[in-house]
């Protein structure tokens, strides 16, 4: 199987639902998967089964007693007093029943992702429900329970002792994973985001560069609200390559929450698919050139269920897969789903230049995002 | 917040017989620019980073190690110097440093040295008074001040079970006559409180819709 791609996922992953409301909408997930098999992208070999996550695979990251709590909170469906103080039953993370079943597959699916590639079963392996990054040792934060990336590098770090490079490019800071790393040399958290000064958490500055053994090996590319795509693609660049070469990784996983995109609701980069096309391209070049293709993909943020995130992450899952995609979307795929989508869908896979117009303050944005970059070169001390 | 919740407890010190040289390699291991000079535990005097360059031969002069230990510390430090007391309120000693424009106050309880407080750390202080230190978003709000409009908002908020992170009230100087009002909020989707703010009469300046 050695050179190919595999795609993890079950329908079970459509368990992972707050409520019928809530944005963080599990449908994104089956909508992108039959994007992938309308268009031909996605054969039933191609696609594994995750296990649930073992108790202690979520000890790896959690607090056993917030797992006590998550799991108390699923059985019953309701808060107990002390939930809250665990971030359970809040308008962000409210609480499900079988939220603990939900969430420790997500985790089970990404350490299984990370299973293949480290065995050399597979090259890449592809977790679209993954990517929880809020998630933090005892609390659920920003819509994430449990914090599959992380469990899955605390996992591999444990069995491989492998040097892991963390690479999330959600428009969130990548916070949770960053927290749960941030003494631990032997992982290099890289997370570039819309500005914290804005968006939530609003952490991720350039200072915020690791402590203690761990110094150094966090990195943070704060960037402008309606930054568009040249500007971004230039500082990913610029910064991916420059510290991979330095980290010299063993496996490369990578977040690639879509909520960057500039239709995304809740977050005010303002990229469109040339971007969203670079990022999961520039991930799958660094890890042949560095780590044997060795390359965990995630998903994560990503709110425009209809129009942006199946066909973002088909751009992840081409890369992973090494297949090209198609320049229509898949008719049989529009008809099925515009009768239910409430906004018109996009008829082809990438976005019009003339889609979204350049900001009028855009030279100002790249200059400040430049001078960011070059602040934060000068801090790097890997 | 008090003095005594911000300043440094473990502090690095001189006596008054110590060499200037002795001086600079403190400062310098350290990174530190000021330096309490004490007798016993009461403050004799601070020597500065500048007193130190003062005190130093010119650079285009090569350096005299013999004369930077002979001069003593007593001989170069300032006495009389401005001083807090650890229940300051950290406004009060800010105010000071800006109206005196120095860098650092030395903190004295029953006649005793006991801290420091530095511009650095009422940095740090805004920092964390700024509420960056727990998950949320950030939203601006632009009004013409009358009372109740703190809570007014915070009602819209309290409505959603949402906890405030921070809140920082200010003077608009765009916009003379106004007030801005930013909270830290402890949400990812802060958009349903943003539009019933709005909905409401206020002007939202952070988020803004669709570009700057």
């Amino acid at each position: 199987m050695a050179g190919k791609g595999v795609y993890i996922y079950s329908h079970e992953f459509l368990d992972y639902k707050f409520s019928q409301q809530h944005p963080f909408n599990p449908l994104r997930l089956k909508l992108t998967t039959e994007l992938l098999e309308a268009a031909g992208l996605l054969q039933p070999e191609d696609i594994v089964q995750p296990n649930y996550a073992a108790l202690d695979q979520l000890e790896l990251v959690h607090d056993p007693l917030y797992i006590e709590m998550v799991q108390a909170a699923g059985l019953t469906g309701t808060a107990s007093g002390k939930a809250l103080s665990y971030g359970l039953g809040t308008g962000d993370n409210p609480i499900f029943r079988g939220m603990h079943h939900a969430a420790s597959l997500v985790v089970g699916a990404t350490i299984k992702a990370a299973e293949l590639v480290m065995e050399n079963k597979v090259q890449h392996a592809l977790n679209i429900g993954g990517g929880l990054h809020h998630a933090q040792f005892d609390k659920a934060s920003g819509f994430c329970i449990y914090n599959d990336a992380a469990a899955a590098i605390a996992w591999a770090l444990q069995k491989y002792k492998a040097r892991i490079m963390y690479i999330d490019t959600d428009a969130h800071h990548g916070d949770g994973v960053q927290w749960l790393f941030y003494n631990n040399p032997e992982v290099l958290t890289v997370s570039i985001h819309e500005s914290g000064t804005y968006l939530f958490p609003g952490t991720g500055s350039i200072d915020e560069l690791g402590i203690d053994r761990g110094a150094g090996y966090s990195i943070n590319l704060p960037l402008e609200p309606y930054t568009h795509d040249t500007s971004y693609i230039e500082c990913l660049e610029d910064l991916l390559v420059s510290i991979t070469k330095r980290f010299k990784p063993d496996l490369i996983i990578s977040q690639n929450g879509c909520d960057n995109h500039f239709l995304d609701p809740l977050a005010h980069l303002s990229l469109t698919t040339r971007a969203l096309r670079e990022i999961p391209q520039l991930t799958h070049n660094l890890a042949h050139e560095y780590c044997e293709g060795r390359w965990v993909a995630v998903g994560g943020g990503g709110y425009d269920i209809w129009r942006v995130v199946p066909r973002a992450w088909a751009m992840v899952w081409a890369e992973v897969a090494n297949r090209p995609l198609p320049i229509d979307m898949p008719s049989t795929w529009l008809h099925k789903w515009q009768e239910v989508s409430p906004v018109r869908l996009p008829e082809k896979m990438d976005d019009d230049p003339g889609d979204y117009p350049l900001n009028p303050k855009h030279k100002d944005i790249s200059e400040k995002n430049k001078l960011s970059l070059l602040r934060l070169k000068k801090n790097l001390i890997i | 917040m008090l003095v005594e919740d911000v300043m440094r407890v473990n502090l690095i010190t001189l006596k008054p017989e110590d060499s200037v040289l002795d001086a600079l390699q403190k400062a310098k291991e350290n990174r530190i620019r000021h330096l309490p000079v004490v007798e016993g535990d009461r403050l004799a005097g601070i020597v500065s980073d500048r007193d130190l360059r003062d005190a130093k031969p010119s650079i285009f002069v090569p350096e005299d190690l013999d004369l930077l230990k002979a001069k003593k510390v007593k001989d170069i430090m300032k006495a009389n110097i401005i001083t807090a007391h650890p229940l300051d309120s950290v406004d009060e000693a800010a105010r000071i440093l800006y109206e005196h424009k120095i860098g650092c106050l030395p903190v004295i309880k029953d006649e005793k040295l006991v801290g420091i407080v530095t511009e650095t750390d009422l940095l740090r202080s805004l920092v964390e008074l700024m509420g960056a230190t727990n998950p949320g978003s950030l939203i601006t709000i632009e009004f013409v001040d009358r009372p109740g409009i703190l809570a007014d908002v915070s009602g819209i908020i309290k409505n959603y079970g949402i906890n405030i992170n921070s809140v920082f009230l200010r003077k608009s100087k765009k916009k003379p006559g106004h007030t801005l009002l930013s909270m830290r909020i402890a949400t990812i989707m802060p958009e349903h409180i943003v539009s019933e703010i709005k909905k409401a009469g206020f002007t939202v300046t952070w988020p803004m819709d669709g570009g700057i």
